[in-house]
């Protein structure tokens, strides 16, 4: 859940991120999805993707619910035949990216201010219509939450977010 | 004339050979006739079930009863949906079976396919592992890897689900050996740092208990945890799963714990400085009220799952291992220890707080469990459904012989008794087997009669009749009011005829002064099945009882004279 969307509902919920390496067999989606919800926990975004081994994934999980319960959630996951292992970022300082294309309806006078915005946030316009724009962004979710945030005002279409993926830093495994 | 192509089919019964398999428990069905066909030529011998979930408990029973992977077969659909309720009871008692499902042909899944159904979709939550194999040339890879799973570190059921063209259509792989699961570790020792630790706390506690579970039994811990016992001079109290690991007889064992324990057990844990589980998971049934479970004692958990670690208590120290492993590596770390003062404590316990039960008053299933004790000397195997019977079986029945108790604790699955009778008389067929099982559990799975009686499989069932469910009707007697809703088994059958109908001999005992001669009867009756029922008096309670959710120290003796709250803490 997003900050923006935490000060809407006044619900303050601890989020957390996971990676998970996962062996690319079928079903292993299901299984981790099963491990958070019948724990309660909620799938904020989850991102899936070929790992440079061949034949594995990574999947990075953001996540919210009761923190206590996070420790049996990794476990589970750990526990898991097709996941190889499962790391807790959540405290890490590990470097972390996320993308999101948002859409905002505008007239020609709102144009110049949301373009100011976008400048400032290094977002690109990637579609430029008569009444729209579609811009792009890329950075640590706070940052992308900042900019939806600023952007409220105006008429905010569509928002499609990729979810955060993230890297340990140096030495350290994913 | 063309030689014979190997199926799929073929090539799966095969690998089941090559993985030692005596028995399939199954029931046939389209989808999964080409296995059954493949069966015909086999030395694998098949078990015709008369209903699913039978299948599975008995690939339980025999599980449970040897540590080998019990094996069943069903087909697709309402085959495959019937073995749910018997994973699950494999799940929550790490029994490693594996089920075999029939399924409907590759381009038709998910086609609402004459019964097809989401089988590896519906069991995800229920299994150590599944697979639906969609290429026929997986199957000794998937095969081998599910003995291995079913078997290995903590056990549990494996679901293979076979596609009817995959198992007729040709297999030419290879048999395959080696496993290559790069995310299932199996812990084995533990770090001996910790163990190192756990035993300086053992040899500083004054009042020590060692807490065994069903990991004890499964890693066959027994031996070295007396040896143990005897050198730190610990009483030893186990779980309802964790019966038979060592013998309940040994003069430092109080017997059971938790809801239905002994007092003597319960109040050890209760004012004990120092709580070892060896292969126990600290289940609500033995904690009570988790705030105040031994809050002042030591804690150490010996697991050879780590998931149980801090999931329901938080140890002082957690040791990931094999139980007989860590178990024979504290050993020599330890010196005799002197705890008389506490054993005597103990032993005041166990002479002001026996278990009894009315002598008078009509014939008392506890009566009935009292000499079916003596009868076996507490050589049989034995198994139970799940009710009151069971907590007395649990109780009365002293259980000497690792794999001599078989019941389903976690799942508390009513059916399950008699069918894993079954499978344990086909495990260990010089053993005399006993179902334990009430008159509503008992009637879930009574149609495996006819496949015992079929095989003359000498297994015997008592039936503790008492025309209720039982346990719900206590419960409704301490906790509603006495308002019974739906716990009266009127139109139960009467059992010794319908034993006679399916060609079993049986026996019914009515009065106490009948129970010696009939349980003796039955134990030596080898021609085949027999059922001994035993008409009970019908409003009986198990004692001692802790109330769900209550802390231990909230054990009742007996019936209380004032009313009881509900249970809020745990159902």
């Amino acid at each position: 859940m997003s900050e923006a969307l935490q000060a809407a509902t006044g619900e303050v919920r601890n989020l957390h991120t996971i990676s998970l390496f996962v062996h690319n067999r079928p079903g292993v989606l299901v299984r981790v999805a099963l491990v958070f919800s019948r724990r309660g926990y909620n799938i904020e975004s989850l991102v899936v993707s070929p790992a440079a081994k061949g034949g594995f994934s990574r999947m990075t999980i953001t996540c919210s619910g009761a923190s206590e319960t996070l420790e049996q959630i990794i476990k589970q996951l750990a526990k898991l035949v097709d996941v190889v292992h499962a790391v807790d970022h959540t405290h890490d300082c590990a470097y972390e990216t996320e993308i999101a294309l948002l859409k905002v309806a505008c007239s020609s006078a709102e144009r110049t201010e949301i373009l100011q915005i976008a400048e400032h946030f290094g977002a690109k316009v990637v579609d430029y219509g008569t009444d729209s724009l579609m811009l792009r962004v890329f950075g640590a979710s706070d940052k992308l939450d900042a900019l939806i945030a600023l952007l409220g005002p105006f008429d905010l279409v569509e928002l499609v977010r990729s979810g955060k993926i993230l890297m340990a830093r140096a030495g350290a495994a994913t | 004339m063309a030689e014979k192509i190997t199926t799929g089919a073929d090539k799966l019964i095969q690998c089941l050979e090559r993985e030692g398999v005596e028995y399939i428990f199954g029931l046939s069905g389209g989808a999964a006739m080409p296995i059954f066909d493949a069966l015909v030529e086999s030395k694998i011998k098949l078990v015709l079930v008369r209903h699913e979930q039978g299948a599975t408990h008995m690939a339980d029973g025999y599980a449970r009863a040897t540590g080998r992977p019990g094996i069943a077969l069903v087909t697709s659909g309402p085959g495959a949906t019937n073995t749910v309720t018997g994973l699950m009871t494999a799940h929550m008692d790490s029994a490693p079976i594996i089920v075999l499902c029939g399924q409907q042909i590759t381009p038709m899944l998910g086609k609402d396919a004459f019964q097809e159904a989401d089988v590896t979709g519906i069991t995800y939550a229920v299994v150590k592992h599944s697979y639906l194999v969609k290429d026929a040339s997986d199957i000794p890879r998937v095969t081998r890897e599910a003995f291995h799973l079913a078997t290995s570190g903590r056990p549990g059921p494996i679901l293979i689900d076979l596609p009817k063209d995959i198992t007729q259509g040709p297999c030419q792989a290879a048999f395959v050996d080696e496993i290559d699961l790069p995310g299932y570790t199996i812990p084995a020792r533990g770090r001996p740092e910790l163990i190192a630790a756990a035993a300086e706390k053992l040899q500083a506690s004054k009042r020590p208990v060692l807490y065994i579970g069903n990991g004890a039994v499964i890693s066959g811990a027994g031996k070295a945890v007396v040896s143990l016992a005897e050198k730190l001079r610990a009483p030893m109290v186990n779980t309802l799963l964790g019966k038979g690991a060592v013998d309940e007889t040994h003069p430092l064992h109080l017997g059971m714990l938790g809801m239905h324990g002994t007092a003597y057990a319960n109040k050890a844990v209760v004012d004990c400085d120092l709580i070892m589980a060896i292969g126990a998971r600290w289940d609500d049934r033995i904690t009570g009220k988790l705030d105040e479970f031994c809050i002042d004692a030591v804690k150490i958990h010996i697991d050879i799952d780590p998931a149980e670690f801090n999931k329901m208590i938080r140890p002082d120290i957690a040791i990931e291992g094999d139980a007989r492993l860590v178990v024979e590596d504290l050993l020599p770390l330890v010196e005799a220890a002197d705890t008389e003062e506490w054993l005597a404590r103990c032993a005041r316990w166990r002479r002001q707080y026996p278990l009894k039960y009315p002598r008078q008053g009509g014939l008392r299933a506890q009566r009935v469990l009292d000499v079916l004790q003596e009868v076996t000397g507490g050589q049989a195997i034995i198994t139970t459904d799940v009710g009151q019977h069971q907590m007395w079986a649990a109780q009365f029945l002293k259980t000497k012989l690792n794999r001599h108790w078989i019941t389903s604790g976690g799942a508390g699955t009513m059916g399950f008794g008699f069918p894993a009778a079954i499978g344990a008389q086909f495990a260990r067929p010089k053993e005399k087997v006993w179902a334990v099982v009430g008159d509503g559990g008992f009637q879930m799975t009574l149609s495996e009669l006819a496949t015992a009686a079929v095989h003359k499989l000498p297994v015997k069932c008592l039936i503790i009749n008492n025309n209720f469910l039982g346990m719900v009707r206590q419960w409704q007697e301490m906790f509603f009011e006495n308002r019974l809703s739906g716990v009266k088994l009127e139109g139960n059958p009467d059992f010794v005829k319908l034993a006679q109908a399916y060609g079993v001999k049986a026996w019914r005992i009515k009065r106490s002064a009948d129970i010696q001669r009939i349980l003796q009867a039955a134990h030596e009756y080898d021609e085949g099945p027999c059922v001994v029922c035993a008409d009970v008096v019908q409003e009986d309670n198990v004692f001692p009882m802790i109330p769900a959710g209550a802390p231990l120290s909230g054990m009742l003796i007996e019936k209380p004279k004032q009313k009881l709250e509900k249970p809020t803490g745990s159902t």
